[in-house]
């Protein structure tokens, strides 16, 4: 039963590829007709002949129910080529699963042509092109979401590596300017930089300016307590400055302390304590000539 | 059995750990380093880990021994190279290694050691220069 | 959750645990966890097949590659047939050792790993397992 209803689906299809081809994209075009600026006539007709001509060959394969098998790979990596090349141009899941779902019309339009005088086989065949076409529409929303979330992963993990910039003051002296809040996965990021950074420009100091990190908590002196150590250990001294007066002060309200380590109010005073440590002067020429 | 060199250069000792340590290992280490301090009278010993991919709390404590080791015999030490992701992952493994002295790398330990032993020879003159 | 690799190595001598910690590292290496997180994971191993091996008279650890809801991860699973722990709470604060160890081994291993999990019973063993999720 299913195989011969298969077939019929199949052989409409291979028969008026072209036409359907064509009523397709105008459908397409009228959809998609606010997004030309994505997307050209040309390429739009190249992908949906592609797509059209694996789904006529799946189809001929017998099998029109499950899309998860073997005979429905090619087509599937098809679409999922297209949803992604959407996701990342700016399509919306609905514009995306519209290539799909547009191809009801023409495809429908000419199972009734062809099928008008048998009733009950016109229903069950609709029927079935509507399931098939349903869960391909589906797959395309679901390879559009997860295109999506790798481009919102991809952007975080740049945003963490923009916003913790290590630069070079001096020979020997590097600073890392921390702006925002802190979290473990960001800290983490950045020590990792700032460590790395010390081995690549062999600096005996660090110095970590924290003016623009809104609160020092006990969990944030902890991290930097830890980057500190770890410095240490690799034969650096770490350096915190940037310590705003309210900043001192709920520090010393949270009972948050730094220990043996070296605080300065601002780079300045920082940058000053690190010459020193490093053996360099700073002097302001007497007479210009 | 396999053993780490430990090499004299000049006044101090050099010891560059570039396999894996396993415990046996880091205990023979542990003699062959006061035996070489004892026979040569070396000022003081630098120990190299920069290709060592890990430092777990017993090779941390072997650092932090062979340190007291060279100061009980009147020599500094001081550990160099150590990667970055070895020292966050000895941080989080709460060990500190206060007691011992640190450098980035081969150059810097060397100049350190020798500011060390100039330091610790004006403070006592007479046992320093007897060459 | 299921393991899509899985090894088991024995651990009776200080040479398995290097040899241990150095599987892990390549296992984890071959599925791109980040340098810091294959440091973490072989500290915290080489930390529990010490005490396995020293305290615990020798045992034999399970290496699983995980994979499932959308996660992959690294389990090491570490067990002994030694005399046990009696009071886990107490073994696991930093500065409790039995032997001669500075006392950071269960309690720093698990600091370094995602999942841990201990049980032990005292005269029959103990087994401990570690997790990192990437």
């Amino acid at each position: 039963m299913t195989i011969a209803t298969s077939h019929r689906i199949a052989d409409i299809l291979t028969r008026h590829e072209q036409p359907i081809l064509e009523a397709w994209l105008r459908e397409q075009l009228v959809a998609l007709s606010a997004r030309q600026d994505l997307i050209s006539e040309a390429d739009l007709r190249r992908q949906s002949a592609e797509f059209l001509a694996l789904f006529t060959s799946a189809c001929r394969s017998g099998n029109i129910t499950d899309i998860t098998a073997p005979e429905w790979k090619q087509s599937c990596s098809n679409l999922g080529n297209v949803s992604r090349s959407r996701a990342t141009q700016g399509f919306s899941p609905s514009e995306t699963a519209t290539f799909v779902f547009s191809l009801k019309q023409p495809f429908f339009s000419r199972l009734r042509q062809e099928l008008g005088g048998d009733a009950a086989g016109l229903a069950e065949e609709m029927w079935n092109a509507t399931v098939l076409l349903d869960k391909l529409g589906l797959y395309t929303t679901e390879v559009h979401q997860k295109a999506r979330e790798e481009v919102i992963k991809l952007q975080q993990a740049e945003m963490l590596e923009l916003s913790t910039p290590v630069v070079k003051l001096w020979d020997g002296i590097i600073a890392l300017p921390l702006i925002g809040t802190l979290d473990s996965g960001r800290t983490n990021i950045m020590m990792e930089n700032l460590l790395q950074s010390i081995v690549d420009t062999g600096s005996d100091i660090a110095i970590v300016d924290i003016t623009g990190v809104p609160t020092v908590d006990t969990l944030v002196a902890q991290y930097l307590l830890k980057m500190v150590a770890a410095a240490r250990l690799m034969g650096a001294e770490c350096i915190i400055c940037g310590i705003r007066p309210q900043i001192a002060q709920t520090m010393v309200h949270l009972g948050v302390e730094f220990g043996n380590v070296v605080t300065k109010a601002s780079l300045a005073d920082a940058l000053a304590y690190a010459f020193r440590q490093i053996g360099c002067t700073v002097s302001k020429q007497t007479s210009r000539s | 059995m396999e053993r780490i060199p430990i090499l004299k250069v000049g006044e101090f000792l050099l010891v560059s750990i570039q396999v894996d340590m396993h415990d046996r290992l880091a205990m023979s280490l542990q003699d062959d380093l006061t035996a070489k301090l004892v026979a040569t009278r070396a000022k003081g010993v630098l120990i190299d880990i920069s290709s060592l991919d890990m430092v777990d709390s017993f090779i941390g404590r072997m650092l932090g021994h062979m340190a007291a080791m060279a100061g009980a015999l009147g020599a500094k030490a001081v550990v160099v190279g150590m990667q970055p992701a070895v020292a966050i992952t000895i941080v989080e493994l709460g060990m500190a290694l206060t007691e011992v002295r640190t450098a980035l790398n081969v150059d810097k330990g060397m100049a350190l050691l020798q500011s060390l032993v100039a330091k610790s020879c004006s403070m006592d003159n007479h046992d320093c220069h007897e060459k | 959750m299921t393991a899509t690799k899985s090894r088991t190595m024995p651990l009776d001598s200080c040479e398995e645990i290097v040899h241990l910690r150095q599987t892990t590292r390549s296992w984890m290496a071959e599925q791109r966890f980040t340098l810091v997180e294959q440091t973490k994971m072989m500290t915290a191993t080489s930390e529990l097949a010490r005490n396995a091996v020293v305290y615990g008279g020798g045992g034999s650890a399970k290496l699983e590659l995980l994979e499932g809801s959308g996660r992959m991860g690294i389990r090491v699973v570490v067990e002994d047939q030694g005399p046990g722990i009696a009071d886990i709470g107490q073994a696991m604060t930093d500065h409790f050792t039995s032997g001669q160890g500075m006392g950071l081994g269960l309690g720093g291993a698990k600091r370094l790993v995602d999942d841990f999990e201990i049980r032990s019973e005292p005269g029959k063993g103990t087994v401990v397992s570690i997790t990192k999720w990437k």
